[in-house]
């Protein structure tokens, strides 16, 4: 019982020092992807390829003046961030994001804790994040907060409809609710993932469920509840200092949330793609050696003059990480871990990806869409999906 | 450790409902009775009923609360001013409440006597065991249910239309 205290303890602190750091450099990568789109080269002063850059903002964020404009209504607007970053990092802890493994003689798994209705729990969980978006936006008492807060609204109950019907196709054919035993059922390689998995496979769920992702994490192109160019900044238009960030760290934890969902329900979760025997074990190694390899041609033929130094530290770096992935007492944890994080990864890139592509939806476009496509879009493959599972089985 | 967090959560849950009718503004009173749903969904998971507090989040706390919500800042409800409190009320209000409640308590005395609470001791609260309930045991009431719940959107369809025409 003790050493579960102690275990329990130490895998809390583990998984949100994790969490809190991916939340920071999640922000870096971002800048930089969104750079590279536009032929520019990002971040660039602080630290080696402005690798420092999340440190200078947190202290920039934690350093600014808090202001409490005279006119809010004071409970619910100190109450609203907290609110929002409460919800957005609580649902970590039910995402499992390896299986049980050995560690100094403790057996343990590689996830918070394990409920048997961890989708369910995720889903609560996501659904009163509404909340903090809304109180920010009525009690700031601001016109272009409230109409922020008032799209929100809107966008998350419209799209929460096809999120959940699309969450609960894969639910049909991998019965269980518990996020641990999902995974387990999608064990054996890419033709067991639920995206490709009989009798239907939910390449449409997959789909519809990002896009739905993306219209609850309000990022581009549904970002109407902070369209600078129409509302200031939306909801957080009178936040400052810390306040402010915990909305931002809340909007980058749903993300991650977000494709830790997508990972785990269609995706196969810690899965690799085909059995170790064929040599998936070999492709973390194969692919840090060549980021290594292709970091020190770059620090032979430098484009810049910093680059000389940081390229190589880069590719000797990665050349390491290659080498551990060959050690045989950490595969066990570390490539479970790998593909783990390589699936959530390239969603959270994807992510990423449309911002830097896409434009903004028109605010009746965003409305039409779901009700009139997604939502009747959910419910068929929903049909399908339940029609041919009972006729299977 | 079960008890102890009964108690917190039950106290959480009259505060916040006693809450609902305190106070002036809708928007103050709407959030109480979210945290009444929130500390009522704990009380769920208490006894081992862990989908029933999980749907009781999701429907109430996170779908028709959040409606609720939304409505009145769509509305820009304001603050009510109290007036004319009759003083009857004050007088009679509180014996007649001690009076309710020993009437609920006998009545539960009386229709259930002897049976003690095991919290967590509730098996038969997974998504399985209720769906199969849903649709073996009350399969009338659950279909009967759809069918009001399908009357009532038409109902509000058909309200809305003529308000528009």
């Amino acid at each position: 019982m003790d050493s579960f205290i102690v275990i329990s303890l130490i895998k809390v602190v583990v998984v949100f020092a994790v969490l809190l750091t991916t939340l920071a450099y999640l922000q870096w990568v971002e800048r930089k992807v969104i750079a590279h789109i536009q032929v520019r080269p990002g971040p660039y002063r602080v630290g080696p390829h402005g690798l420092l850059q999340p440190l200078a903002d947190v202290i920039k964020l934690i350093t600014k003046e808090d202001l409490v404009p005279p006119y809010v209504n004071k409970p619910l607007y100190l109450a609203a961030p907290f609110l929002a970053i409460t919800m957005a990092l609580l649902s970590i802890s039910v995402i499992p994001f390896g299986p049980v493994i050995q560690v100094a003689g403790y057996q343990t798994a590689m996830q918070l804790t394990d409920l048997n209705i961890g989708v369910l729990f995720v889903l609560a969980v996501s659904s009163m994040g509404v909340y903090g978006i809304a109180l920010a936006g009525w009690s700031s008492n601001n016109k272009y907060a409230l109409l922020g807060g008032l799209r929100s609204s809107a966008q998350m109950i419209s799209y929460e409809l096809p999120l959940s019907l699309t969450i609960a196709a894969p639910l049909l054919i991998s019965n269980t609710l518990s996020l641990r035993e999902l995974v387990e059922k999608q064990a054996g390689g890419i033709w067991h993932w639920n995206v490709l998995h009989g009798p239907f496979p939910q390449i449409f769920s997959f789909l519809i469920f990002l896009i739905a992702g993306f219209a609850e994490t309000n990022r581009v192109p549904f970002d109407l509840p902070e369209a600078e160019n129409e509302l200031v900044a939306g909801f957080h238009t009178e936040y400052s200092s810390m306040k402010f960030a915990s909305f931002f760290m809340a909007e980058y934890a749903n993300m991650i949330t977000v494709s830790c969902m997508a990972t785990l329900l269609f995706l196969g979760g810690w899965v690799a793609p085909w059995p170790a025997q064929y040599g998936s074990s070999l492709v973390p190694v194969a692919i840090f050696a060549l980021a290594g390899v292709v970091a020190l041609y770059h620090g032979m033929h430098p484009a810049r003059r910093r680059d000389r130094t940081s390229l190589p530290v880069f590719g000797i770096i990665f050349l390491i990480i290659a080498a551990v992935f060959l050690l045989p007492i950490v595969q066990s944890w570390l490539l479970p871990l790998f593909w783990f994080c390589a699936k959530t990864g390239s969603i959270l890139f994807l992510y990423m990806w449309i911002r830097g592509t896409l434009p903004r939806f028109r605010y009746d476009q965003l409305m039409g869409f779901t009700w009139k496509f997604l939502f009747p879009a959910a419910v068929l493959n929903l049909l399908v999906t339940g029609l041919l599972v009972a006729l299977v089985s | 450790m079960d008890v102890i967090l009964f108690l917190i959560f039950a106290i959480i849950a009259v505060v916040c409902a006693i809450n609902v009718v305190v106070q002036t503004h809708p928007i103050s009173s709407a959030i109480s009775l979210v945290g009444v749903m929130a500390s009522l969904a704990v009380l769920y998971l208490l006894l081992g009923a862990e989908f029933l507090a999980a749907a009781q989040v999701i429907v109430y706390a996170g779908a028709i609360m959040v409606l609720f919500v939304f409505v009145i800042m769509l509305l820009n409800a304001g603050a009510e001013t109290k007036k004319g409190q009759s003083s009857m009320a004050l007088f009679l209000g509180g014996p007649l409440l001690v009076a309710l409640l020993m009437l609920l308590a006998w009545f539960v005395q009386q229709l259930f006597p002897g049976i003690s609470v095991h919290f967590g001791g509730f098996r038969g609260g997974s998504a399985q065991d209720v769906g199969r309930a849903l649709f073996t045991t009350y399969l009338l009431p659950f279909e009967v249910t759809s069918i009001l719940i399908l009357i009532a959107i038409l109902g509000a369809i058909v309200l809305a239309r003529k308000e528009m025409d």
